[in-house]
């Protein structure tokens, strides 16, 4: 019978590999479901994490494309955001796994011209690669859609004025149009985010096999409900993670919103709803 | 299917395609198709239902029932709804068992949860151990259904709450000024008159359901995602169609599939949304009663939002 500190040592970092390297098989106390479960929401945070920073600054570049006037520019965005927001993505996970285990084992020879070498493919068949750059590309899809919607509603008075004092191309976009995109579309992105968080929890339940039993904090959960026959603790303590996770991002989004919003009066602010969008 | 399957060592080309896309098994594939989108028909009309008391559950006057449509509404909305999907049908089964064991056995003595097990009677058994497996099936996806209406509900609550509170004030008060009790206000002029509001969040709720359709597979429900593994898996020779991994292409259909279902709901509900905003004080409803034919996305006359 280890103590409560024991057993954050043994498996607080155990879904990255570090400590206790057996699961605890019987006699599961509420702290190692606590403990387990939390160390298993370092990949909730990682995949999110990882996801939202990447998908940031990728579905700026499709809103920017979807408002082009050019077709050639345009479509492909728009069938990006097509495919992307179309379909489950529990579905895109599968398909992204068969994909990268159809590439060969030893990797892809790349021939520039001038040099030549071979990409390591391996990592991409991992949850730690693969998943990310699934959860990433599907991110960019939903946020690019929200920020697009966002662009196109800058007023019209707005950039009048950037014209008139004279800014151009870039400055116009830096100081002017980006801003007030991002001021619009930040109540949807903060839902995107929530959702994001929660679609983490699909990875290890698609086809990315969790290693070594590394798993993150549902596949834990299911692991004692599974165990214990007992469903009524672990999910129950995933709930609480997860709605502290929440909680957080509506803080972290509500910060950065009140500093996009700080010159507006008050009585114009919109205010922050949470509104669904659950599984993708 | 075709005469000339009798033996698949002998086809070649398009015929081997022919024959090889009609064994029983792709038949069952291509059944699981239709499976999927009968769960579609039957958990929406229930999600909605259960949303429809939930969202008047946020509006009662009585405060426990109040509070009970916020929290549901809330918690569900605030977990990752496949945790929900794992837990649901697990404690609803356990629930059940528990119930009959209560019934059935009650000179039992033993406790119900020993070490790790969770035992009942023999005749608290659900399905009866002795029954024949498609009850096992069907008790499964019927556990599945409320597991989704469970999840579904609370966001169609949510849905419904906001679009019940977007019906125009003075209406409700001038139907209480004729003397309508709470009841016949509800009925006759609230329930009626949300959905042109509600339509955009119930598309939207549409869509996701869609979506949450492959998670059938976590529940052991043999539908498209287990036959798209299990017939794209490379088969070596000692089968009749041998082929080396296919996963790849059997789940770009899949992908299709869900494209072409979520595209033509959005026809539909833009269609809808048209035929519900018929006669309402909102701006696409006044633009229809002006005699042009738009309604939302449909372009109409420019500046007819006062």
């Amino acid at each position: 019978m280890m103590s409560c500190i024991d057993t954050i040592q043994a498996y607080g970092l155990r879904s990255i590999g570090l400590g206790e390297r057996l699961l605890p098989r019987s006699d599961f106390t509420l702290c190692d479901q606590f403990v387990l479960i939390g160390s298993g929401m370092i990949w909730n945070l990682y995949f999110g994490l990882g996801a939202l920073l990447l998908g940031f600054w990728a579905s700026i570049g499709v809103a920017l494309m979807r408002h082009s006037e050019a077709w050639w520019i345009r479509k492909p965005a728009d069938w990006f955001v097509f495919v992307f927001r179309g379909s489950p993505l529990f579905i895109q996970f599968f398909l992204f796994y068969a994909l990268f285990t159809q590439l060969p084992r030893e990797g892809v020879p790349i021939n520039l011209g001038f040099v030549e070498f071979t990409a390591d493919t391996s990592w991409l068949t991992r949850a730690w690669g693969g998943a990310l750059i699934t959860l990433f590309l599907n991110t960019t899809a939903y946020t690019g859609e929200i920020f697009l919607g966002a662009l196109r509603s800058v007023p019209k008075g707005d950039l009048e004025a950037a014209d008139a004092y004279g800014f151009s191309g870039w400055q116009k976009f830096r100081r002017i149009t980006f801003p007030t995109m991002l001021r619009l579309g930040w109540p949807a992105y903060t839902n995107e985010a929530i959702f994001l968080f929660h679609a983490t929890t699909l990875v290890y339940f698609s086809s990315f096999p969790a290693r070594q039993q590394k798993g993150d904090a549902l596949y834990y959960a299911d692991y004692f409900a599974s165990k214990t026959f007992n469903p009524f603790i672990p999910y129950p303590i995933l709930a609480m993670y997860f709605i502290a996770l929440t909680l957080t991002v509506v803080l972290v989004y509500g910060v950065a919103y009140r500093r996009l919003t700080r010159h507006l009066p008050s009585n114009r602010k919109p205010r922050l709803k949470i509104r669904p969008q659950v599984v993708r | 299917m075709f005469d000339f399957c009798t033996d698949p060592d002998l086809l070649e080309g398009s015929r081997w395609l022919a024959c090889y896309l009609t064994t029983p098994k792709h038949m069952m594939f291509y059944q699981s198709f239709g499976v999927v989108i009968a769960l579609l028909l039957v958990t929406a009309p229930i999600a909605l239902f259960v949303g429809f008391l939930g969202a008047l559950a946020t509006r009662s006057h009585v405060a426990p029932l109040r509070w009970l449509g916020l929290g549901y509404s809330s918690i569900v909305r605030g977990v990752p709804d496949i945790a929900f999907f794992l837990f649901v049908p697990l404690a609803l089964d356990q629930l059940l068992e528990w119930l009959r064991h209560e019934v059935k056995c009650p000179d039992w003595d033993e406790p119900i949860r020993q070490g790790n097990d969770f035992v009942v009677c023999a005749a608290a058994k659900l399905p009866l151990g002795s029954a024949p497996q498609i009850w096992h099936e069907l008790y499964g996806i019927t556990l599945a259904i409320v597991a989704f209406a469970f999840v579904f509900g609370a966001f169609a609550s949510h849905v419904l709450s906001g679009a019940m509170n977007a019906v125009p004030r003075a209406q409700l008060e001038t139907a209480e000024a004729y003397g309508m009790t709470r009841g016949q206000v509800t009925r006759r002029i609230l329930v009626p008159q949300m959905w042109a509001y509600a339509l955009p969040g119930l598309s939207n709720l549409w869509m996701i359901l869609i979506k949450a359709t492959p998670l059938l597979f976590l529940l052991g429900v043999e539908d498209i995602v287990y036959w798209a593994r299990e017939l794209g898996g490379s088969k070596t020779s000692a089968y009749s169609y041998p082929h080396p991994d296919w996963r790849l292409w059997y789940f770009t259909a899949l992908l299709v599939f869900y494209l072409l279902m979520t595209k033509l709901s959005e026809l539909a509900f833009a269609r809808l949304e048209r035929r519900f905003a018929r006669g309402q004080a909102t701006a696409s409803g006044m633009r229809q009663a002006r005699g042009g034919k738009g309604g939302p996305g449909a372009g109409g006359s420019k500046g007819a939002t006062a």
